[in-house]
Parts: C-alpha cells; structure tokens; sequence
C-alpha cells in the first residue's frame, strides 16, 4: 500500500502535488499558445507580404525555430535572457546574477517555438480563401480592416482549427522541455517525486499517464471545436 | 565580434557531432524497423494485435519524449531483474537508454505516417493485383509497400527532422551530443548568443542535408510520374 500512500493526497502523498503541476503545464502551454499566436500571425503575414525583405525576414524566422532543436532555443531564451536581466540590473547597480522567471521564459521559448509552426497554418488558412470572397468584399467597397474583421478572420480561423490542434498538442509535450528551467511543471514535478522517493518507475508512469490524459481531453475539446465551427459547412449537413 | 571565440565554439561544437548523427542514424534505423511491425499489426486484421498498436500509437505519440526517456533511464534500472538480466551491460548505458526511447518513440509517429500512405493506395492497383494472383507477402512487397511508401514519403521526411531536432533530449541523460555541450559551453562562458548561433547553424545544416537526401530518394521514386523527356 506504499505505492497508494505515495500517490495520494496524504502528508507524504505526491497527489496534490502532481495534480498542480499538470495545472501549471495547461498554463504555460496556454500562455505560449497565446504568445505564438501573436508571433505567428506577425510571421505570416509577412511571408505572405509584397515586401521581399518581410519575406526573407519571416522565412528566416520558421527555418530557424522549426530547425533547431527545442532545448536549445530553451536555453537561449533562458540563458540570454538571465543574463539581459543580469545587465539591466547591473546599470542599475544591483551586483550578482538574476534569474528570469522560469513561467516567463518557459511560455517565451515555447511560445517562440509555436508561433513558427501557427505562422505556417495561418498562412496555409489564409491561402485556402477563396480569392472571389476576397474580390466580392473589394466589390461592395469594404475597407481592408472592415474586410479583415468580416471575411478573412472567420474563415481563417475555421481553417487553421486543425493545425492550431496540431500545435496546441506539440506545445503541451515540448512544454516538459522547460523543466530544464526549474519551472514545478508536471515533468519537473514527477521528476522530483521520482528522486526523492526512488520511485522512479512508478512516477515516470504516473506524469506520463497525466500527460496522455491532458492531449486526449484536449484532442476531444478540438474535436467538438471544429465539429461547431464548421457546423454551418456542407460536410456537416450530409451534402457532399 | 570575436571570432577567436567563434571558431573555438564551432571546433567544440563539430566534436559532438559525430555522437548526435549516431543518435539520429540508429534511433531512426531502429524505429523504422518497428514502425514497420507496428503497422503491420495495426492493419493486418487481428483484432487483438490491432488493439495493441492502437495503443502503443496513442501512448507513445500522446506523452512526451523527455518522460519516454527519464522512464526508460532511471525507471529501468530500479528493477532488480533488470539490473541483472542479460540487457544490463547494455541498457545501463545512456547512449542505448536514448536510442532506444528515441526509438519507441519515432515509431509511434512512423507507424501512423505509414499507415497514412498504405490508405492511400488506390484498391483498385491491389484488385488488379489480386486478379492477375498475387497475394499475400508477394502483394505487399510488390504493390502496396513501394506505393505506399512514396505517398508516406512527405511526412516522413518531416518525421525524420523532427528526430534529428530530438536527439537534443539525449543531453538530459548525460549523453553529450551537440545540444548537450553547447549548453556546458553556455553555463561556462554566460555568451549565450554565440554559443546558440554556432550549435544553430550545426543544426540546420545538417537538417538541411536530410531534407535534401529525401527529396532526392522521392524524385528518385517518382521518375514514372514526370513526365517524359522531350526527344530532339
């Protein structure tokens, strides 16, 4: 029954625990969806701008974030920016290292790291309008914010449900990647747990089964997201 | 810009390379392998086997690498049966715990991006198959695996990068690989930029090679789909 008293909510229980850190791994994964998104849109709108120097700079900006491997823009974003705050403080006459808060550059990395793959699925979104709804707005004289709000974010948003999925799911598994920072996510958690009990099996299998349960309950909220949006489309009405 | 620096960083740096390449060569290899078992089972027909790969393909793409690896790592060893079986002098090294999680892994995702490819073998090439006698092992190996393999082909190379991009964890096992050392070399030296630019490029350039090798083996598998050269 060790194994039970372990697991539990008990004095020496790690449930408790355990549970709050797949709550903190739901929140740096949402943080960094957030923060993605933002960069992603940045990223493809300028990929999909006149501009050749936008262009280079947004190519520039996935080739890079989607070549090189997690830990280390992990540790760039983490190192760098310790050592950005270390400067900052030392101009300002604090002596000695300061860290940046693991929840920041956690959500940072993996929201830089997400925002490349969003930048691909939103440009994807944006090629798959078709161009007469895009003429038909110029038609009826619609201004381009007008014509942003009214045609193209809906429909992107509708198609790039799927890859955000995709993106949402990788994010939540290279979110165990910031335990390297010392954040109490929920593979840092099970990490501790594992050491301080010698549990290491059971703990490895513990944080793995929470994990498997966190993408299975947001493969199905995607599932039902996407059933709705694209309620009103022929598919779902039995017409194709 | 110090290149002094620069130059030191990228020697230390190509030291390690050999070490991810053989993380890449054998875990993708080897999960190949599997991957291929893996999809056999999943679509063979057996209800029971088939169950199997449903869930092996769920646990494996569904949690992430890095508990993969720490389970296989440190759980592994606390079992005394383990500890002295046969596999012990083999799997208390780091560097097989890592590519044998990387692996398990990498075959999870192959076997779905397989099955993906065998799905879109049109039935009717496996009809006229079958009509003219082929069966079995003979109708795989002849028809559906080279079909189905140059559909799974795209995917595959994107699964291909991504492992390259993931023998970075194997650093967390104390296998010192690219990854691994730019971020000793980090923790030394606090020049964060340089050191990342340095292991960036190793990176992508090495990315860039087997995303070249692949579309070369798909133009290679695709000459009767071009069309024919003009003659003068």
């Amino acid at each position: 029954m060790a194994t039970l008293e372990v697991l539990g909510f008990g004095e020496n229980g790690w449930g408790a625990l355990l549970l709050v850190a797949a709550g903190v791994t739901l929140a740096v994964t949402a943080a960094a969806l957030a923060i993605g998104a933002v960069l992603g849109t940045i990223v493809a709108a300028a990929k999909l701008s006149h501009s050749r120097l936008l262009n280079f700079l947004g190519h520039l900006y996935t080739t890079i974030f989607r070549g090189v491997p997690e830990l280390l823009i992990i540790y760039l974003i983490y190192f760098g920016g310790s050592s950005a705050v270390t400067a900052v403080g030392k101009a300002m006459g604090y002596q000695g290292f300061l860290g940046l808060p693991s929840f920041l550059a956690g959500a940072f990395a993996v929201g830089v790291i997400s925002g490349s793959y969003q930048a691909e699925v939103f440009r994807g979104a944006y090629l798959a309008i078709s161009k007469g709804e895009l003429e038909a707005a110029s038609a009826i004289g619609m201004h381009r914010g007008l014509r942003l709000r009214r045609i193209i974010m809906p429909q992107v948003l509708r198609y790039a449900l799927p890859g955000i999925s995709n993106v949402w799911q990788l994010s939540l598994k290279d979110s165990a990647l910031v335990s390297v920072t010392g954040l109490a996510e929920l593979m840092r958690t099970s990490q501790v747990a594992a050491g301080s009990t010698r549990q290491y099996f059971l703990f490895f299998v513990v944080g793995g089964c929470l994990y498997l349960i966190l993408t299975s309950l947001s493969d199905q909220i995607f599932n039902r997201a996407e059933r709705r949006a694209n309620r009103s489309m022929p598919s779902a009405m039995g017409q194709v | 810009m110090d290149f002094a620096f620069l130059s030191e960083t990228t020697m230390t740096l190509l030291a390690a390379v050999p070490t991810t390449l053989a993380l890449f060569s054998l875990s993708v290899a080897i999960g190949g392998l599997l991957a291929l078992l893996i999809v056999w089972m999943r679509v063979g027909g057996n209800p029971v086997l088939s169950a199997f790969a449903k869930g092996y393909i769920f646990v494996f793409r569904g949690s992430p690498l890095l508990i993969q690896m720490f389970l296989v790592f440190y759980g592994l060893a606390q079992f005394k049966v383990i500890r002295d079986g046969p596999l012990w002098p083999l799997l208390r090294e780091p560097f097989v715990c890592a590519v044998l999680s990387l692996a398990l892994c990498t075959a999870g995702y192959s076997a779905e991006i397989f099955r993906g490819g065998i799905r879109s073998v049109s039935p009717r090439e496996i009809e006229a198959a079958r009509s003219i006698g082929m069966s079995g092992f003979l109708l795989v190996r002849r028809i559906i695996a080279p079909i189905a393999f140059r559909y799974a082909l795209p995917s595959y190379s994107t699964e291909v990068v991504l492992m390259m991009k993931s023998t970075s964890l194997a650093s967390l096992v104390t296998v010192w690989e690219v990854t691994g050392v730019a971020q000793r070399l980090i923790s030394h030296s606090y020049r964060t930029m340089e050191v990342f630019l340095c292991a960036a490029i190793i990176y992508l350039i090495l990315n860039f090679i087997v995303l070249q090798a692949m579309a070369l083996l798909e133009r290679s598998l695709s000459k009767h789909l071009r069309a024919p050269p003009v003659k003068p």
